[in-house]
Order: structure tokens, then C-alpha cells, then sequence
């Protein structure tokens, strides 16, 4: 094997802190995908000066992590990345840089310094809201009683490997319909991240399969938070609470 | 013309269509004016003017075009016009918007291009004619401009392809040519003059006043005659005050033009992930088959600092992580080494990378490449030297001897670069089979002479060979274009050869083009006003993105213009492999890109007897004609100046550190 070639110069700094984010994608972005993101994200880093932690080797890349991002088109107001940084930064001033060089409806919610223990891991269930635009509420709720109303409902989603059949009813810990305040139909609902991980799209799919519900158009989902699943409480705790 | 926003009826579409990203907007630096910014007359009159600017290529090849990002900037700039942009849209949006009947938009305020009083489109190759039509179309504009009345926005062209406008004389209603900053705030001025007056005369006076500056080709202003065998006989203006030749633009002292400022930074990908700065513009290398080099002159450097202000300014602004110094041919810079060095001791340790995306052979250096690439990523290197034989070279005038190619790769190879990209033509004038299969033995030598300097196996070398097509404004202009076929058999000879090498075949790569999409481009790039009845024709069959291979039909091209050209007497082999005579009245003598029309064509004897011509830069004038006729001059340094390291970006940290 040939050497392995190593850049000239000294060794990137090491990383003295890492940082947890809470980003939310609003609006029209919600069409950005987790990658447009990524690229957004690392030049407002740039931009804002913060002291970003690279990796070594002849492509250094910043050192940040992605957790459980949503599907593009879905909105979010709880996204969560995290940084290393090569100085001893104060979180909240990041967060005023960092929410300053971000495009607007992509912005951060919260920067906490991180404690031991895997982000990952506290990122158990997610808390969803699909409205439904010309659907009428009572058709709304009774087709999302028919969907509680099953034990398992097997959908199919296209993956890089192929084909692939999953419940999408099970992961679904509570599901409620209403009204928003402009009349739109609305459902709320807990979904535990398992692998595949349901998607607003397969629940959807799940409803259609169990009801033949057909609304207009596809629903706007927004993820509402992401964390901590209790089932004592049937509620999603905040996943930074303990950093 | 309301410009009220479609974005609400659009947005149940976005979850439709592949890629929706790129027709939601928003993009870092972009701006969205209000539609009365310029507010109103004593009578009502409108006092802005309002510019769509459209790439006519997909969002992501559009997105990062230095033409367009320009225009956008300048126009928007003035307190009394907006400027918002459009991209030719995917199929899938588009049978969407025919099936809701939403119009062609802009991904700014996401208004309808129609309500605009411009559609300005620049176009850097001919491919993209059939997309033009498709967004007229989807703009509710009538694909010809004699059909508009004054409810629709001004079709004009810009970009390398308005040297030839002839093919879309039909559909334009003006163009442009030459740079665009300088002219677009010199037509902003009249139309927005016109507007005041309460649009005096509708659309065809507004494009008198244009076309009597000189300097906007109106093509309905102009008749073409024919000879009986289907030559041009002439070329006439009809109207009075209308010039008989229209002059390209030219702006002087880059220095006073810095943009893009505000680089666009979109959220989606693009075929560029870079900032580019503009290091010179024009070069007077005079390579025979370069358009660009030719209508571009003369050169104009901008300066070290100029140069040094706008990556700054750049950088803080997009946050992006490379630097492309950008130019036809980046290392001639008079002081390029000052400023690689500066740059590189001024971004020493923020992880910034600088590029020069087009790098002679001979002007390459490797302390050159090693600043360049000393903050950021080494990725392979890239030399063009077109032509595979000595022979083939001088035909091209590319002024560079295999001696050279190979000390620059060995140095290259030396100095721990493993990939290196060469890249060459095949279908050259007076070319033959052995001039294209000594592409092979070249490549064989690279190899060679590198694993002999790396003193590993481990290196490759890349030959990316395109179709030549002969060009307007170029040397090569009267020459006839390699068939499809041969150009394929060409290729396919020298894959062979490559391939049967069992020392070196495994360490090259290979890459080629069919011979196909460049007859068509062929077509479009030296056809006449006949040629729009084709795009028209292929366009109403289906055709779209035809830069696109997936979408490219060459069938459909052909027998589009078989039926088009019915009767004329004249076909595609007429208007590709057909040679020129001196005498013949070509297609686009009416649009003087400065050049010598008689210079040219000495230039094209002296490339078939193999004659080669030095660089102005650095010799004498040899009176191409460019200066003189532009009242232009070369502008290049030394400026003697240096740039000083000083640290810029990251200058927000102090705010975040703890102490
Ligand atoms: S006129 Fe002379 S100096 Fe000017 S570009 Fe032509 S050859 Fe060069």
C-alpha cells in the first residue's frame, strides 16, 4: 500500500466543549432537506466566528453530528445537532450568532453545553401535528378512529435497498383530532422512533389503508418536539433538560 | 400586472415535485423589492423598472451563474427597479403548473414572470433555446415577438450565445451583447424613461430607443435576404436610426465593478459549492476554437487588491469554504502569485479553500498549486491541452508542447498530487485519426513519467475529451464540423488504444462525449433565422433541457429540422459540416464582437498551414482589431501591491469565547 499522505502543518486544535442544538425549520424551508441544512448550518458557522472544532486529514470537516433529523417537506420545531469547539464558548451568545447567520425559518430554539450520556439515545418519540387543509374535521376523526381502532397496519416505503413493509400503526402511542383556530383539521399524535422510522406519510398511508380516507391535498406535518417518551405521563420530555 | 405572489396556490404543488427546494427562494443575499419600490409620476406613471432574470437552465446549474448574480445585484442596486430571478422548471412542475394554469414564476416573490416589463435571459450555451420557449410559454407570452403587444414584458438575450442571436431573432425581441452590467443600467434608464412618459409609442418604440443607442440588436428591425443556393446575400435594418453593424459592450476597469457583493448562497445543491471571484476578464491566448477567448477581449484585470476586497467581502458575506479565482485562464493573472500567496497567508488556519478552475498547461507552476491548496482541500488538477498532437496544437494555436504538459504533471505528480485531469478535443479542423489516437500515447507518458517521480503505482490520470464545435467570432467559424459518426468512430479508436494498454490502460480513465448533441449545438451555434423554425418545431415535439443527456433526443432534432427546413434548400449537414467560403455572408456579421472580420480570416490560413500566434499581453498588438474599434485598451498589472494577512473571518468569536 502506498503511504498515507498527511497534510503539512500542525495538527487541528482539539475540541474543548461540545455544544447540543434546538433548531426549528419553518415555513416555506421546510423544503430543505437535512443536507441543505448542513450546508446552511456550516457556513453561518463560518460566518459567525464560531470556533469550530475540524477533524484532520486532507478534507477537514467540522465536527458536528446530526440526530433523527425530519423528512424534507415536514416542518420542525425540534431538531437537534451537535458541535465540538475548540474554545470555551458561552451557549447563549452562539445561539445569537448562530440564529443571526442562519437563513430566516431556520432558526435556533436553544444551545445547551453537553453532558455525558448519547443525545441519541433521549431521542425516543416524537410529538406530530398534520393539518389538513380541506378536510372536514368530524371525516378527520372518524378515519383516525378507525386507524386507533387497529392493532397493526403494514405499510410500504421505497428505501435505498429496495421495497420495504412496516407497521406504522404500533410506534403510534397516542393519536387526538381537532379543530386549529382557522378551522383546519388537525391531528396531534406521539410516535415512538423505531427502525424504520414511521413517518407522518406512513401513518397517513396507515389511515388510508384502514378508512380509505383521501384528504385533497397531503397534509402539513410539523414536528412539535422530539425527546424523552414517558408513558406514565404519555409525553415527550425535553431531550437538553438534563445537559 | 399586479405582481401579487403565486406562492399559495404553488405551495400544495411543492409536494409533488422532485427537488422542491429549488423553487422556494429565500436564499442567503437574495432580495425581494416591493413592486412600486420606484414609486409613481404626477400622472400615475410607473416609475420602476422591473427586470426577470432567468438562467434557462435547471435551479441548480442556474443558481451559481456569475452573469446572472451580477445583473441581479446591480439591478437591484437602484432605488427605482427590482430584479428577481427564474429557472427553467423540471417536467414535473411543469405539466403541474399547465394542469393548475399557474405561469412561469420567480423564485424571489414567486410573481409571475409576465407581470414583469423584462424577461432578460442569459444564455452561455444554445441548449438552453428550447427552455426559453417552454417558460415564455408557461409565462403566458407568445413564443414570437411579432405576436406581443405591449401587455407583455420585453424578451431580451444576453450571454455568449448573443453573438449569434439569429436562431432566436423569431423569439427575442433584442439583445445584448457583450457584458451585461454596464448595459442592463443603460436600458433600465431608457425603459424606465419610456415608462415615465406613459409608454410613448408601446413596445416598438421603446425598442427604437434601444436600438438607436447602438448597442441592442432588435432582430424584427432587420431584413435577411438570400441568395438562390441559400447563402445570405444581405442583412439590412429597416428602420431609420437603426445601425447596420451593433456593437458589443465592453466594460473597462474591473475594479469599479466588484460584483456579486453579496454572492447568492442557495440552501440547495448546486453544480458550484464555491464563491467565485472574477480575477480578469478577455483573453488574448487566441486558441482558434475559443469563442469566449475571442469575443471577450481585450483583457482587464482587476486588481490584486480589488481582488483581495472581494474575497473579503465575499466570504463574510456567504460563509462558503472555497474561493474560485475565476477567468478563462486563471494563472495568467500578471500577479497571480501574489495574490495565491496573500490569499493563502491572510486565510491560514480558517480551513479555506482557493481554486483555479482553468489552469494552462504552461502557466501552471507548482508553488502556485501549493498555496492554492495550503488552507484547503487538494482535489486533482486540470490542464487542457485540447489537442493530443504537436501538429493538432499548432493548428489551435494552444501554444504548448507535450515537453511542457509532461514537466508539469511530473511536477505535479512529484509533488504528491495522484489524480491529474487532462482534457482535449476531438473533431479539430484538418484533424485525423493518428492526431487523436496520440491522445493515447500522451496519456501512456503521464503515467509514465509519473509513477517514475512518485516512485509509487498509486496515481491516475483522467482524459475527458469533448466534440469540437466550431464557434461565431472564432477563427474557425468558416470551418466544416466532424460529423457524428466519424467523431464517434474517432473516440472509439482511441478508447481502444487506451484500453489495449496493459501497463497504463488500468491507471487512465476515460471520458467522452457521443459525437450527437454537438451537431445539434453545431446547428445552433452558426444557423440563421431559418434555424428557429427547428427550436420552435423540437421544442412543440417535447423537446426540453437538451444540455441534459436524459432528456436530449437527437432524433427528435433531426427530424424536427428535415421538416422545418422543407423546401429551403438547405439542411443540418449545410449548416455543421459544411466549409465557408471567404466571400460568404455569415449569419452573424451584423454583430461586431470588434474582431476583424479579414483578421479572422487570416488567422484561419494560418491555422490550416499550421502557423501559430503569440499572446498580446506579452508581444507587440497584432491588430485583431479589438482595441482600436472598442476604443478599448489591455488592462493588465503588475500593480506592484501586496496583499496583507489580516485576520477577517471568524472576527464575531470574540462575543462567544469565555474568559
Ligand atoms: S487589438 Fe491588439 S492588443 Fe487589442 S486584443 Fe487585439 S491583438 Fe491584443
Amino acid at each position: 500500500m502506498a503511504k498515507q499522505r498527511t497534510p503539512e502543518g500542525p495538527p487541528p486544535q482539539p475540541p474543548v466543549q461540545k455544544l447540543r442544538i434546538q433548531y426549528a425549520r419553518r415555513g416555506r424551508l421546510r423544503y430543505s432537506s437535512t443536507r441543505d441544512f448542513g450546508r446552511a448550518l456550516e457556513r453561518a458557522l463560518r460566518r459567525s466566528g464560531v470556533p469550530m472544532a475540524y477533524s484532520a486529514g486532507f478534507h477537514p470537516h467540522p465536527k458536528i453530528s446530526y440526530a433523527n433529523g425530519a423528512p424534507t417537506g415536514a416542518a420542525s420545531e425540534a431538531e437537534y445537532f451537535e458541535i465540538s469547539v475548540t474554545e470555551q464558548v458561552d451557549p447563549a451568545a452562539v445561539a445569537a450568532a448562530l440564529d443571526e447567520a442562519l437563513p430566516e425559518g431556520l432558526d435556533i430554539v436553544t444551545v445547551v453545553e453537553a453532558r455525558p450520556g448519547s443525545l441519541a439515545d433521549r431521542l425516543q418519540a416524537s410529538r406530530w401535528e398534520l393539518r389538513f387543509p380541506g378536510v372536514e374535521p368530524a371525516e378527520l376523526e372518524t378515519a383516525v378512529a378507525g386507524f386507533l381502532a387497529e392493532e397493526r397496519i403494514e405499510v410500504e416505503r421505497m428505501f435505498k435497498r429496495g421495497m420495504k413493509s412496516y407497521d406504522a400503526r404500533g410506534p403510534v402511542e397516542w393519536a387526538r383530532t381537532g379543530v386549529a383556530e382557522d378551522g383546519c383539521a388537525i391531528l396531534k399524535m406521539v410516535v415512538r422512533h423505531t427502525t424504520p422510522a414511521v413517518r407522518p406519510d406512513d401513518v397517513l398511508s396507515a389511515i388510508t389503508a384502514a378508512t380509505s380516507f383521501a384528504p385533497p391535498r397531503s397534509p402539513i406535518a410539523t414536528r412539535l418536539a422530539q425527546g424523552i417518551w414517558s408513558s406514565e405521563t404519555e409525553s415527550v420530555a425535553d431531550p437538553l433538560a438534563t445537559d | 400586472m399586479s405582481g401579487e405572489t403565486i406562492f399559495p396556490a404553488l405551495e400544495p404543488l411543492l409536494e409533488k415535485v422532485s427537488k422542491p427546494i429549488q423553487y422556494v427562494g429565500g436564499e442567503l443575499n437574495s432580495t425581494v423589492k416591493e413592486w412600486q419600490v420606484g414609486g409613481h409620476g404626477p400622472g400615475g406613471e410607473e416609475l420602476t423598472v422591473r427586470w426577470a432574470l432567468m438562467y434557462p437552465d435547471a435551479y441548480e446549474v442556474g443558481v451559481p451563474n456569475q452573469g446572472v448574480m451580477i445583473l441581479y445585484e446591480v439591478l437591484n442596486e437602484r432605488p427605482d427597479a427590482l430584479a428577481e430571478r427564474t429557472y427553467a422548471v423540471w417536467p414535473d412542475m411543469e405539466a403541474l403548473l399547465r394542469e393548475h394554469g399557474l405561469p412561469q414564476f420567480t423564485v424571489d416573490g414567486h410573481r409571475p414572470v409576465g407581470d414583469f416589463d423584462v424577461f432578460g435571459l442569459s444564455f452561455s450555451t444554445e441548449l438552453g433555446y428550447t427552455n426559453m420557449l417552454t417558460a415564455l410559454d408557461l409565462a403566458g407570452i407568445p413564443l414570437h415577438s411579432s405576436e406581443r403587444t405591449d401587455e407583455h414584458p420585453l424578451v431580451i438575450m444576453g450571454g455568449h450565445a448573443s453573438f449569434n442571436p439569429e436562431p432566436v431573432a423569431d423569439f427575442v425581441d433584442a439583445a445584448i451583447v457583450g457584458d451585461g452590467e454596464e448595459a442592463v443600467l443603460a436600458a433600465t434608464d431608457i425603459i424606465g424613461e419610456w415608462k415615465a412618459q406613459g409608454r410613448p409609442g408601446g413596445r416598438v418604440e421603446v425598442l427604437r430607443r434601444l436600438a438607436a443607442t447602438g448597442g441592442v440588436y432588435v432582430p424584427a428591425f432587420y431584413d435577411v435576404d438570400y441568395l438562390p443556393d441559400g447563402r445570405i446575400q444581405r442583412v439590412v435594418p429597416t428602420e431609420s436610426g437603426v445601425p447596420w453593424r451593433v456593437d458589443k459592450h465592453t466594460v473597462m476597469d474591473l475594479d469599479e465593478w466588484p460584483y456579486p457583493k453579496q454572492p447568492l448562497v442557495p440552501l440547495a445543491e448546486s453544480v458550484h459549492e464555491r464563491m467565485s471571484v472574477e480575477i480578469f476578464r478577455g483573453c488574448t491566448r487566441g486558441c482558434r476554437f475559443c469563442q469566449a477567448g475571442m469575443i471577450t477581449r481585450p483583457v482587464r484585470e482587476r486588481s490584486i487588491t480589488g481582488i483581495g476586497e472581494m474575497v473579503e467581502q465575499g466570504l463574510q458575506a456567504t460563509g462558503f469554504e472555497e474561493v474560485g479565482l475565476l477567468s478563462l485562464s486563471s494563472a495568467d493573472h500578471s500577479e497571480i502569485g501574489d495574490v495565491a500567496k496573500g490569499l493563502a497567508d491572510r486565510y491560514e488556519g480558517t480551513n479555506t479553500g482557493l481554486s483555479l478552475p482553468s489552469t494552462r498547461v504552461d502557466a501552471f507552476n507548482i508553488d502556485l498549486a501549493n498555496e492554492l491548496t495550503r488552507n484547503g482541500r487538494r482535489s486533482g488538477l486540470t490542464f487542457a491541452p485540447e489537442g493530443g498532437s504537436e501538429r493538432i496544437r499548432k493548428v489551435i494555436n494552444k501554444m504548448v508542447t507535450e515537453e511542457d504538459l509532461i514537466r508539469t504533471v511530473s511536477a505535479a505528480y512529484g509533488a504528491g498530487w495522484r489524480q491529474v485531469k487532462l482534457y482535449f478535443m476531438c473533431g479539430l479542423p484538418t484533424e485525423t485519426d493518428e492526431d487523436v489516437l496520440q491522445i493515447a500515447e500522451v496519456a501512456k507518458r503521464v503515467i509514465e513519467t509519473g509513477r517514475e517521480v512518485a516512485g509509487h503505482n498509486d496515481i491516475r490520470c483522467t482524459v475527458s475529451i469533448g466534440g469540437f464545435v466550431p464557434k461565431p467570432h472564432t477563427p474557425f467559424q468558416w470551418s466544416p464540423q466532424l460529423g457524428a459518426e466519424q467523431t464517434d468512430e474517432r473516440l472509439h479508436k482511441l478508447r481502444d488504444a487506451i484500453r489495449a494498454d496493459k501497463r497504463y490502460g488500468r491507471s487512465i480513465g476515460f471520458r467522452y462525449h457521443d459525437g450527437r448533441p454537438g451537431i445539434v449545438e453545431g446547428l445552433l451555434s452558426r444557423g440563421d433565422r431559418r434555424v428557429g423554425r427547428v427550436i420552435e418545431q423540437v421544442w412543440r415535439d417535447g423537446g426540453r433541457f437538451d444540455g441534459w443527456s436524459e432528456y436530449f433526443s437527437y432524433d427528435r432534432w433531426m427530424a424536427a429540422a428535415e421538416k422545418a427546413f422543407e423546401g429551403t434548400g438547405v439542411d443540418v449537414d449545410w449548416f455543421t459540416t459544411r466549409e465557408r467560403e471567404e466571400a460568404e455572408v455569415l449569419p452573424w456579421d451584423h454583430i461586431d464582437s470588434g474582431l476583424d472580420k479579414e483578421w479572422l480570416w487570416q488567422d484561419w490560413l494560418d491555422a490550416l498551414d499550421e502557423t501559430e500566434v503569440e499572446d498580446c499581453r506579452w508581444t507587440p498588438c497584432f491588430d485583431c482589431g479589438v482595441c482600436p474599434q472598442m476604443g478599448t485598451d489591455i488592462e493588465i498589472g503588475p500593480t506592484g501591491k501586496q496583499l496583507l494577512p489580516l485576520t477577517v473571518l471568524g472576527s464575531g468569536k470574540e462575543s462567544m469565547v469565555r474568559s
